[in-house]
């Protein structure tokens, strides 16, 4: 994407949350605008407007009479009246407003409890396990690629009930959809077509054998008595992959990255066990992953700025997660940070609905990785490439072993 | 000061279900079948859970939890 557009000078009056100095290291570029700004602006994508603080990121998440979640992620092309069945939106409910968000959430919220998702977590240990295993005897690979990635789509296509060995395919599916956005329209067409007849399949086979998993889940859910129409199941399920695949990847490689350049902190963890709860949480605060995005839904005044419909808003919760006014020393990693109020799940009826599950799959890769390798380092900082867009984490980590551990 | 003891609450309308409060501690929260939390009982801070109970609020992203003294 970022290759079509222009570099850019200025980030106050012409960001691009695609250009290659944001992808490398967007922190400076935040706390910059924090000073100058701190609402910026850009002509591009038709029109965007980037607020940088924990204040004002926290006022937008809340305010969902002036923003519309009809559309979370930034592109060329906005959603016309055609293209969604408002208030659902299409891939319900991050993108539904209230009140039709409230009732979809509600009926998906029991699923994504800690009860439920503890029950995944044995599964997410022993495919950890079985990941560093295949590394055994390496003195260096790429973690993003061999490790970090495969947990979430793994876990996602356990959750739903789908075969294990269709995981690669969902994998191809979310880098169709947020990478290959430049294919001829006609081919990325076929290609969504292939992956909404295999959730069809996947769906009438539930439908004939229930069980006990996320897809049988949704097709029992009702809401004001009526099943979930299939379309509504399907745009939940491809919610759930492009929500809990590259979001996950990204904290897990986002961590190993800063665990690999500190070694104190790989011998606090590894020693203080009990500090997982706090440094999880400080790792999620200072890596967060995700950005999202708004629609202003009506002109109105923002703080001095005149906010049209239509224009795009990007709600940087990272960027909130580094503000000096809500953070001590923000861009110091503390693993024992007793006041963190982060906003890496995002902030108000939008939270992120599989918070506990991202958590949990953090947790245990961190747990397991530490455990096998409890030394490394990164290879060649220079070799470490970034995600463009609104999910950061990198994806190539190349790190070397230096104690091949237990 | 010394005699005070404390009430913790979880403001429902607040809490949007991020469960920092029952990862800290789940003695003095609970969480209904939504994740959306509550203080445990009467929410009564025994002695040696006050500091996981100051942790809880310090960690609520929604500002949704108060620490109270109440006589007893």
């Amino acid at each position: 994407m970022s290759d079509s557009h222009p570099r850019v000078h200025d980030f106050a009056t012409d960001f691009d949350h695609t250009d290659q100095a944001w992808v490398a290291d967007p922190y400076p570029i935040w706390n910059d605008l924090r000073q100058r700004c701190p609402v910026a602006h850009s002509d591009r994508y038709g029109g965007a407007w980037l607020p940088v603080t924990h204040d004002l990121v926290s006022e937008v998440a809340y305010d969902t009479e002036h923003f519309t979640s009809r559309s979370v992620v930034v592109s060329e092309r906005r959603p016309g009246p055609e293209d969604l069945p408002a208030p659902i939106g299409v891939a319900p409910p991050i993108s539904s407003d209230p009140p039709y968000h409230g009732l979809v959430r509600r009926m998906l919220l029991p699923a994504f409890t800690p009860k439920p998702i503890a029950a995944l977590e044995p599964f997410t240990r022993e495919l950890c396990r079985e990941l560093l295993a295949a590394t055994d005897g390496r003195a260096s690979f790429d973690a993003a690629v061999e490790y970090a990635q495969h947990i979430p789509v793994r876990v996602i296509v356990r959750f739903l009930g789908f075969p294990q060995e269709d995981a690669d395919l969902f994998r191809d599916f979310i880098h169709l959809i947020l990478e290959e956005v430049d294919l001829p329209a006609e081919e990325r067409e076929e290609r969504f077509a292939a992956v909404d007849a295999y959730m069809d399949a996947q769906i009438e086979d539930h439908l004939a054998r229930p069980r006990d998993d996320l897809t049988s889940f949704l097709l029992a859910a009702e809401i004001d008595g009526h099943k979930l129409p299939v379309e509504h199941v399907r745009g939940t399920m491809s919610l759930l992959m492009i929500a809990g695949i590259d979001t996950t990847w990204s904290a897990i490689g986002a961590s190993l990255w800063h665990l690999a350049q500190h070694p104190e902190d790989r011998r606090r963890l590894a020693t203080e066990p009990e500090l997982m709860g706090t440094a999880l949480e400080e790792l999620l605060r200072a890596y967060a992953p995700v950005t999202m995005a708004r629609l202003v839904a009506t002109d109105f005044d923002f703080h001095g700025h005149p906010f049209k419909e239509g224009d795009w808003l990007l709600l940087p919760f990272p960027a909130a997660n580094r503000d000096p006014a809500a953070f001590d020393q923000p861009d110091l990693v503390q693993l024992d940070r007793a006041q963190n109020r982060h906003a890496a799940f995002g902030l108000g009826r939008h939270r992120c609905l599989g918070s506990n599950l991202a958590r949990m799959e953090l947790r245990v890769a961190l747990q397991e990785w530490l455990a096998r390798y409890p030394d490394f380092e990164l290879s060649d900082p220079a070799a470490v490439t970034w995600s463009a867009g609104q999910v950061r984490g990198p994806r190539r980590l190349p790190l070397t072993i230096r104690d091949q551990g237990r | 000061m010394t005699h005070a003891t404390l009430r913790v609450h979880v403001d429902p309308d607040k809490c949007q279900g991020h469960n920092r409060c029952y990862s800290v501690s789940p003695d003095l929260f609970e969480l209904d079948d939504l994740g959306i939390s509550s203080e445990a009982g009467a929410g009564l801070v025994p002695a040696g859970l006050v500091r996981l109970a100051r942790l809880a609020v310090a960690n609520c992203p929604e500002h949704a939890i108060s620490l109270t003294e109440v006589a007893s």
